[in-house]
């Protein structure tokens, strides 16, 4: 066990900022986890996850596989007898995680980027874009590649992107909140 | 009624029926849908994963645009739904909040109006005894579980609507619609959501749960509101069959499908060959029968 040094108490406060919620508060009942839908593959329970972060196992927490196992289903929060939101620590875990490198699986990393970007050109999702770019970035160039056929034929699928008229609108949306956080810091 | 339109992305792509559906459905109902002229993405899972402002101001766009009509706004996308709630809930209870959302967008947005799910339109605003008397075509003989996933419900802080552990609307509704709903204990299990996509092997699992339960409590198909539940059941149910060697052949529907069928519509109308499972025929036998 480690102690809370000063590092570790910002970070604390920090996620109890970032998530509304506060780790104190859990008296490690395991509720979450016992209605996790995804815990079976979890290294660590979140009950486990937020001992740790009780603990100030920072380190430990961020390298967990479970935050990004962790599908956001709220059941947790919802469940929780304390009112912590345990739904919300995992996702500013997965925030942290990546701020600090340390994500253990940086795939949902790729593909938000890919996706906020697509979303910044065209104003809204370019599917096949998102899927073709996704597994190219992962190295898994014919993943789902069984399904790309019936989605065509169906009309799921357009192989042109399509930008709606207002982009400048939605363009300015980030680049002023790129401006608004740049300000900030 | 009059209602401010946001289809989401999903219903030009993977979700197209459930586009067809809802106009169609709309158009029985007499429900007038304004699309949201040029909306934008909601930003979805990716925006609040990585910026919250940019996850307020991007749903906030298009909630603006509806607010300037007066209008509130339906949306079919369960996702989009959460997103939308979300802003508006910010831009609601946090004046600081509300004024960097008000100046990313450059619009004074001030969450006037309210955004509904499509459960929410059939339930609370148009009520069960209205769709009820719509209903020409009972859906006799249906016997499907209905599927509320996580964001309809959750959290009930934002929705405010019906019962996170136990909700029964959409059972309530597909009875009036003539079904005979089945009870299961799955109501609000997730389905896996994108971990079919970044960890198929753990994704795939949770949906096979789901399909595997209504099977074995008797249903004959699964009732959705969500395009991320409907592309798990549906399009990736042959996935699912392949890596745990069983055969499902079960018919996943769109809540708005079913209406619209019920209401007189012919399944091909509202979309319903486009599912990856082939979902006419059950539909056809019972309309037979």
């Amino acid at each position: 066990m480690q102690a809370l040094t000063d590092f570790n108490h910002n970070f604390i406060q920090n996620l109890e900022d970032q998530s509304g919620t506060q780790i104190n508060q859990c008296y490690q009942c395991g509720k979450c986890s016992a209605g996790c839908p995804a815990a079976f593959a979890m290294d660590y329970t979140p009950r486990q996850v937020i001992r740790m972060l009780q603990l100030g196992m920072i380190k430990e927490s961020l390298q967990a596989d479970s935050i990004w196992i962790c599908a956001t289903c709220m059941t947790c929060s919802t469940r929780c007898p304390r009112g912590v939101d345990t739904a919300a620590l995992m996702e500013d875990l997965r925030r942290q995680a990546i701020r600090e490198g340390t994500a253990s699986d940086r795939k949902i990393e790729i593909f938000n980027d890919l996706f906020l970007k697509l979303v910044e050109k065209y104003g809204r999702i370019y599917e096949t874009g998102l899927i073709l770019g996704f597994n190219l970035k992962t190295s898994q160039i014919f993943k789902d590649s069984q399904l790309g056929v019936p989605m065509l034929r169906r009309g799921k699928l357009h192989l042109l992107p399509k930008k709606i008229k207002a982009v400048e609108e939605v363009q300015a949306i980030f680049k002023r909140v790129r401006e608004m956080e740049r300000q900030e810091r | 009624m009059k209602l401010a339109y946001y289809p989401g992305c999903s219903q030009e792509s993977a979700a197209l029926e459930y586009g067809i559906s809802m106009r169609k459905m709309a158009e029985v109902l007499g429900v007038e849908l304004w699309e949201i002229p040029e909306w934008n993405c909601c930003g979805a899972t990716a925006a609040h994963s990585v910026n919250h402002l940019l996850s307020l101001a991007l749903p906030a766009r298009n909630l603006a645009i509806a607010e300037q009509q007066g209008l509130d706004v339906v949306t079919p996308c369960a996702g989009c739904y959460n997103r939308l709630k979300v802003t508006e809930h910010y831009v609601r209870e946090n004046q600081q909040m509300r004024k960097q959302v008000q100046e990313a967008i450059g619009a004074n947005y001030r969450a006037t109006n309210r955004t509904f799910s499509v459960l929410e339109l059939l339930v609370e605003r148009l009520g069960i005894d209205f769709i009820r008397s719509k209903v020409t075509k009972p859906l006799k003989g249906l016997k499907p579980v209905c599927y509320y996933g996580c964001l309809l419900v959750r959290p009930v802080e934002l929705t405010g609507f019906d019962d996170p552990e136990d909700p029964r609307s959409m059972d309530n509704l597909v009875r009036a619609l003539g079904a005979e709903p089945v009870d299961w204990p799955f109501k609000t299990e997730c389905c896996g959501a994108a971990l079919t996509n970044t960890r198929p092997e753990i994704g795939l699992k949770m949906t096979h749960t789901l399909l595997k339960t209504a099977v074995e409590m008797g249903a004959d198909s699964i009732v959705t509101a969500c395009p991320i539940c409907m592309l798990n059941l549906d399009m990736r149910q042959s996935q699912v069959e392949k890596e745990f060697e069983v055969k499902f052949d079960l018919p996943v529907y769109y809540v708005t499908e079913l209406v619209a069928v019920a209401a007189g519509i012919s399944p091909q109308e509202a979309g319903i060959n486009l599912h990856f499972v082939e979902a006419v025929n059950l539909l056809h036998n019972l309309v037979v029968t």
